[in-house]
């Protein structure tokens, strides 16, 4: 008991400091189903009215199931890519013998610290040429090729805490060293692969800037350029709207990492079982 | 099965681990490699695995060349160190994966898998996994998963290095025992004379890169080719003194002490020096040649105490000895050695 009397004062400090961050989350979901008079932050009558984005659609606006299908597909499908290349990238820089390791390793390192913006030009033009300008596809690879490096890293960090010995007996007991990789070295990389899938689907979610510059078509659009397609429009000006939309946006994020949290935190751990 | 390596030489870039070794394991035989670390023990093994190649040389199972055969269809069983079990499968998973690489019938894995479990006392681990076991069931483990599909030969990597010392006792006869009833050839790589020793039909003992003899356990510890082999083998191991033959005896520098010389050795040129090896048993009651020192340290081992004796010239020799109460610490004692049990080495260690 004496715990708790000790420590008042530190959650009424704090409790303090955060007061400003709880309230803005706060009137992020309370300003979305009620209305409140101009000047005033008390609401005075409840309402789904800034929520009717959801079963209307807007005139020269696509519909927000479209774009959220969208973003699904983009978040989804750059991550299925950053797996699949870094699972397979990473045991390759971590176990294999190939040439120009090193240099790959660096080489890795240094497209991460590469800032995306910087490359939007020159991957503007390439798709363009190639004719991606404007098709999911494009962004996905593009956002795929991003994310890559920071994957590899991660992915080629566990499998260095796979023990040597268990590929060895494998081999002996028979195994390809595809069979080896497949059944029984993936298997103890698997929180990594989990966390990392997780780790790109959310960035996939939240990425706005090459969709906005390489994707904004309507039926291309994925929620981050509706969502800012909202304030740029003056004409109709909704702030109520924004914040809906916003929710909207963010509650599949907010689901997962309530599911998985365990996971995400997996990938700044390190590779090691638990 | 017999395993030969013929010639067989290893080097990494430059340096050469293995040089020109010719060894012949024969059928259904256990095989120790014994060496101090980085005598290329467990190079040797590697290579016969499959898992290194090769630099020249050739390795035949029975009259098959396999030399440029891959890990994968030499058969050959592997008990690791570490064990190198499979955590995310159960113990039956561990033991059928070497048979579900092969896609042996189901029914035909389960007969196997039980058999084997049967064998190596596992029986009623099969649904755990490797996490759950202890160190000796997960060596049994790894034993069953190597011996499962009948290898040609097994081989052990220090295979009891992680246990505690009584565990290894119980696994050093269990590893035998189920060698022995499955009469396969096996491979044990040790840096442990005793588990050499006491699990193995021959013994080759190896330092940089060369085997320095092979000979069955009782035959190299009577015998020692050099005084390396001599000093590898044996507990509390044995005291070599520098001395020069004199007379037809060897007179021990600064010491007083004149030892005849040993029947089997050679004639010993006037005024030669070498190294006189006496194992701790040799000295004590008995003998025909008298070694007078101080007792400079006693070792109570229960049954037996162990004395170290600091002769006239600093040098110090061993004793083991049932317990005596007449013995104490700082004592002048004259003791006696059988110059029949003495082992005389040139300079260079070889045996005169």
């Amino acid at each position: 008991m004496t715990g708790h009397l000790k420590s008042w004062p530190f959650v009424l400090a704090l409790s303090i400091i955060s007061a400003p961050i709880v309230l803005m989350y706060s009137y992020l979901f309370i300003d979305t189903i009620t209305n409140s008079p101009p000047g005033s932050f008390i609401p005075h009558e409840f309402t789904l009215e800034h929520w009717r984005f959801l079963w209307e659609t807007r005139p020269g606006k696509p519909s927000i199931w479209r774009v959220t299908l969208n973003s699904f597909l983009f978040a989804s499908s750059s991550c299925l890519v950053v797996l699949v290349v870094s699972s397979t990238a990473g045991y390759v820089l971590s176990r294999l013998n190939v040439p120009g390791r090193a240099f790959f390793l660096a080489g890795v390192m240094v497209l991460h610290a590469f800032p995306a913006v910087t490359l939007i030009v020159a991957i503007f033009l390439v798709l363009q040429m190639v004719g991606l300008y404007n098709s999911l596809i494009g962004v996905i690879l593009v956002k795929a090729a991003i994310d890559m490096p920071l994957g590899i890293w991660i992915m080629k960090g566990f499998y260095d805490t796979v023990p040597w010995e268990i590929e060895m007996a494998g081999i002996a007991d028979g195994a390809s060293r595809f069979t080896v990789w497949r059944k029984l070295v993936l298997p103890q990389v698997k929180p990594g692969l989990f966390a990392l899938g997780l780790f790109a689907f959310l960035l996939g979610w939240s990425e706005f800037i090459l969709p906005q510059v390489l994707a904004p078509g309507g039926d291309v659009q994925v929620l981050s350029v509706y969502l800012a397609g909202l304030i740029a429009d003056d004409n109709n000006f909704d702030m109520a709207m924004f914040k809906s939309v916003g929710l909207f946006y963010i509650a599949p994020v907010l689901i997962l990492f309530l599911f998985f949290q365990k996971y995400l935190m997996n990938i700044y751990g390190g590779g090691t079982k638990g | 099965m017999r395993i030969l390596l013929d010639h067989f030489s290893k080097s990494f870039g430059s340096v050469r681990v293995i040089d020109d070794m010719t060894l012949e394991i024969k059928d259904g035989e256990m095989l120790a490699l014994l060496g101090p670390s980085g005598c290329g023990k467990s190079t040797t093994l590697f290579a016969i695995c499959g898992i290194h190649k090769v630099t020249s040389g050739r390795i035949l199972f029975g009259d098959r060349d396999v030399t440029n055969v891959s890990s994968q269809e030499r058969n050959v069983g592997v008990v690791f160190q570490s064990y190198a079990l499979y955590p995310h499968m159960t113990v039956r998973e561990n033991i059928a994966f070497p048979l579900r690489i092969r896609s042996l019938p189901e029914a035909e894995i389960k007969r196997l898998v039980n058999e084997m479990a049967g064998l190596v006392h596992i029986g009623s681990l099969l649904d755990r996994r490797p996490a759950e076991l202890s160190g000796g069931q997960q060596q049994r483990v790894a034993l069953a998963r190597a011996l499962v599909r009948r290898p040609n030969v097994l081989l052990l990597d220090e295979p009891l290095a992680n246990l505690d010392a009584k565990l290894r006792l119980e696994m050093r006869s269990e590893i035998r025992r189920i060698q022995l009833e499955t009469g396969i050839t096996a491979i044990l790589v040790t840096h442990d004379q005793v588990e050499a020793m006491s699990m193995c039909d021959r013994i080759a003992i190896m330092n940089n890169g060369q085997i320095i003899q092979i000979a069955t356990p009782q035959e190299m510890y009577r015998n020692p080719r050099t005084a390396f082999v001599a000093g590898f083998l044996g507990n509390p191991p044995i005291a070599f003194i520098d001395a020069v033959a004199r007379d037809g005896m060897l007179a021990v520098e600064n010491a007083d002490i004149r030892l005849p010389i040993p029947r089997e050795a050679d004639r010993v040129p006037e005024g030669t020096p070498v190294v006189v090896g006496i194992r701790p048993e040799n000295l004590g009651t008995e003998g025909d040649a008298a070694i007078r020192g101080r007792v400079s340290f006693i070792e109570t081992q229960g049954r037996e105490n162990l004395y170290d004796i600091t002769l006239a010239n600093g040098k110090v020799l061993r004793s083991i000895q049932r317990v005596r109460d007449d013995v104490s610490l700082h004592d002048e004692v004259e003791w006696r050695v059988r110059s029949d049990q003495l082992f005389l080495f040139a300079q260079n260690g070889e045996r005169l």
